[in-house]
């Protein structure tokens, strides 16, 4: 897949991002990261936990600051609320108290759109992700898969430039997250917004991705970042068994582990011995 | 400063009387049975008072008896009491009840939400509301009495008073604990800060909310009764002041059976509210309090 020359969708430009901890320290979540993704990249990040995935995000969709370095959508510096950037949240963020049309209309209704247009467009997507049918029902009276649906099509609706996916899918079973991994490459296909996915499953970022970025163990900075040539439109359930997909796994593999054994390890001593954050000290090699 | 009301917030009841129409029948027999104990109960309870009244083992002149409160009741329906007929009194007591709760409760949503939602009235304020909070409120009916007078404005300033604190508590304590996933998405998704406590903070508070209305309602009850007793020329309260004055305990129980009804019949249609207001709200099993 060849990247689009123009300039990127998003550039992250040595981002550090430190935060407060209750007991008065700082900590530093991300330390001089760089990333660019270009205007309907689908590119995935994997870590180890707590390295700095989700804070990433929040740095690109405007909901936290960096505290140094810039980050930049579309080239502009992100301020406030980034417009034209879609969230899908890491814990359920759909709202409880809306039923599942109200829900999906809510972002054009909060943009002024009216409530009959806003309607219509929401049945629309409804059907794309497989919900028509179940307009009136509150969240709580759907699946974990469904409320993910609804929470895809709540963020699709906006038609964003930019879609950034938080481990939407970690909630749940294998066979529903291949499944959904399949519908989402569809409906990405309709409107090729940028996608930064966030995922602990390296399985499923390679089936996704254009390509896959591995950070470090926290701070945050990125260690190798991995292109995924295999051809679209992809069948993500079938491609993990060609021998390129296995090749990539092992290579990707091969950098994140050591990744994950350092933040294992980190957090099994923190729990016996409270040490200090230690400052950016893992190699930062940059591979591809 | 964030979470300086914290303390004082009525916590949300685990129960709530679900609203699934499964297993409607079983369920109608379960509470058929579950009636009829209750009446049982009832009977046994009053029977046996009356009996001991009739056998002369209780003392009906100070503990009453059932029938002498029943016909007290007959002849104040009939007949009126001192001060008028017996559905206006219950009309006043009524009504300054529903006005002190009314006012109380948006006064307490308004302002819980607004200095939950913003940091620095919730700094300015919290001193005050603290300071307001910890003076017994019941001292205040005289001062009300003597300020606003024997007519129905002291009764319903006192009940407002009292319902406020508790549903100020529980709207902030319910706005700040809204769910930050929530509010990041309704920005994201481009709401507005007004659009955001509109459909986000206040029905996710109101979980919170509906849990202070229950007792609410019996403060607004309480002020209006006390404020009564400390001088009205009206209401259920003085009708009780005065047969307490008279030595009538059975006029005392027959007032006290009205009030009773008054707080059930409330109590009922807060929780049709509710119902309605969180049927959002995933079914709850086990509804242990629910009366209806
Ligand atoms: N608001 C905050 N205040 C203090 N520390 C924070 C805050 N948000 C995140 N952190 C810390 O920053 C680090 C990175 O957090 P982040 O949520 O980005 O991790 P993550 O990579 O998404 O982890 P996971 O894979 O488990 O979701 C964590 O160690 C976390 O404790
Ligand atoms: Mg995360």
């Amino acid at each position: 897949m060849s990247i689009p020359p123009s300039r990127p969708a998003i550039e992250l430009n040595g981002v550090t991002k430190k935060f407060a901890t209750p007991n008065g320290g700082i900590y530093t979540a991300l330390q001089d990261l760089d990333l660019t993704v270009a205007p309907g990249e689908f590119c995935a990040v994997v870590g180890p936990t707590g390295c700095g995935k989700s804070t990433t995000l929040t740095l690109v969709s405007g909901l936290e600051r960096p505290t140094s370095g810039t980050a930049l959508v579309d080239g502009r510096p992100v301020a406030g609320i980034t417009a034209g950037v879609g969230f899908v949240f890491q814990n359920d963020a759909v709202f409880p108290w809306k039923s599942v049309l109200d829900n999906v209309a809510a972002g054009p209704r909060f943009r002024g759109q009216g409530k009959a247009a806003a309607n219509t467009l929401a049945r629309d997507w409804l059907r794309r992700v497989g919900l028509a049918g179940f307009e009136d029902r509150y969240p709580h009276q759907l699946s974990g898969g469904m409320r993910k649906r609804v929470a895809l099509a709540q963020s699709l609706i906006n038609e964003p430039e930019v879609l950034l996916m938080d481990e939407p899918f970690s909630a749940l079973d294998v066979q529903t997250r291949s499944i959904m991994s399949d519908e989402l490459l569809s409906l990405w296909e309709l409107t090729r917004p940028a996608v930064v996915f966030v995922t602990h499953d390296l399985e499923e970022a390679i089936a996704l991705a254009d390509k896959v970025v591995v950070l470090t163990a926290g701070p945050g900075r990125v260690k190798a970042t991995f292109t995924v040539n295999l051809p679209r439109p992809r069948n993500a359930q079938e491609i993990r068994f060609t021998d390129e997909f296995v090749g990539l796994y092992s290579e990707i593999w091969e950098a994140l582990r050591s990744e994950v054994e350092t933040a294992y390890a980190r957090t099994t001593a923190r729990s016996t011995a409270q040490t200090p954050d230690r400052p950016a000290s893992s190699p930062n090699a940059q591979v591809a | 400063m964030t979470t300086s009301f914290q303390s004082t917030a009525t916590s949300v009841p685990a129960d709530q009387p679900s609203p699934a129409r499964r297993r409607v029948s079983a369920r109608w027999r379960r509470r058929g049975g579950i009636y009829l104990a209750r009446l049982t109960l009832m009977a046994v309870l009053i029977g046996g008072w009356q009996v001991g009244v009739n056998a002369k083992w209780i003392d009906s002149f100070f503990w009453g008896s059932p029938d002498g409160a029943y016909s007290q009741l007959k002849t104040w329906i009939l007949n009126g009491t001192s001060q008028g007929s017996l559905a206006s009194q219950i009309l006043v007591t009524l009504q300054e009840a529903l006005y002190g709760f009314l006012i109380g409760v948006v006064l307490g949503v308004v302002f819980g939400i607004a200095l939950g939602r913003n940091q620095f009235l919730s700094d300015l304020f919290a001193p005050f509301i603290k300071v307001a909070n910890s003076i017994p409120r019941i001292v205040l009916g005289s001062f009300f009495t003597l300020a606003f007078g024997y007519g129905i404005k002291s009764k319903v300033i006192l009940a407002v008073v009292l319902v406020f604190f508790g549903v100020f508590f529980n709207a902030f304590q319910g706005t700040r604990e809204v769910d930050r996933n929530l509010l990041s998405n309704a920005r994201i998704l481009g709401a507005s800060r007004w659009q955001t406590t509109r459909q986000v903070v206040l029905p996710s508070a109101f979980t919170w909310i509906m849990a202070s209305l229950h007792i609410s309602f019996g403060f607004a009850l309480i002020g209006a009764l006390v404020g009564e007793l400390l001088g009205a020329d009206q209401g259920l309260g003085l009708l009780i002041k005065n047969s307490q004055n008279n030595t009538d305990i059975n006029g005392v129980l027959a007032g006290m059976v009205l009030v009773a009804l008054i707080a059930l019949v409330a109590e009922t249609l807060i929780t049709l509210l509710e119902n309605r207001v969180l049927r959002w709200r995933p079914p709850q099993q086990s509804a242990d309090l629910t009366v209806f």
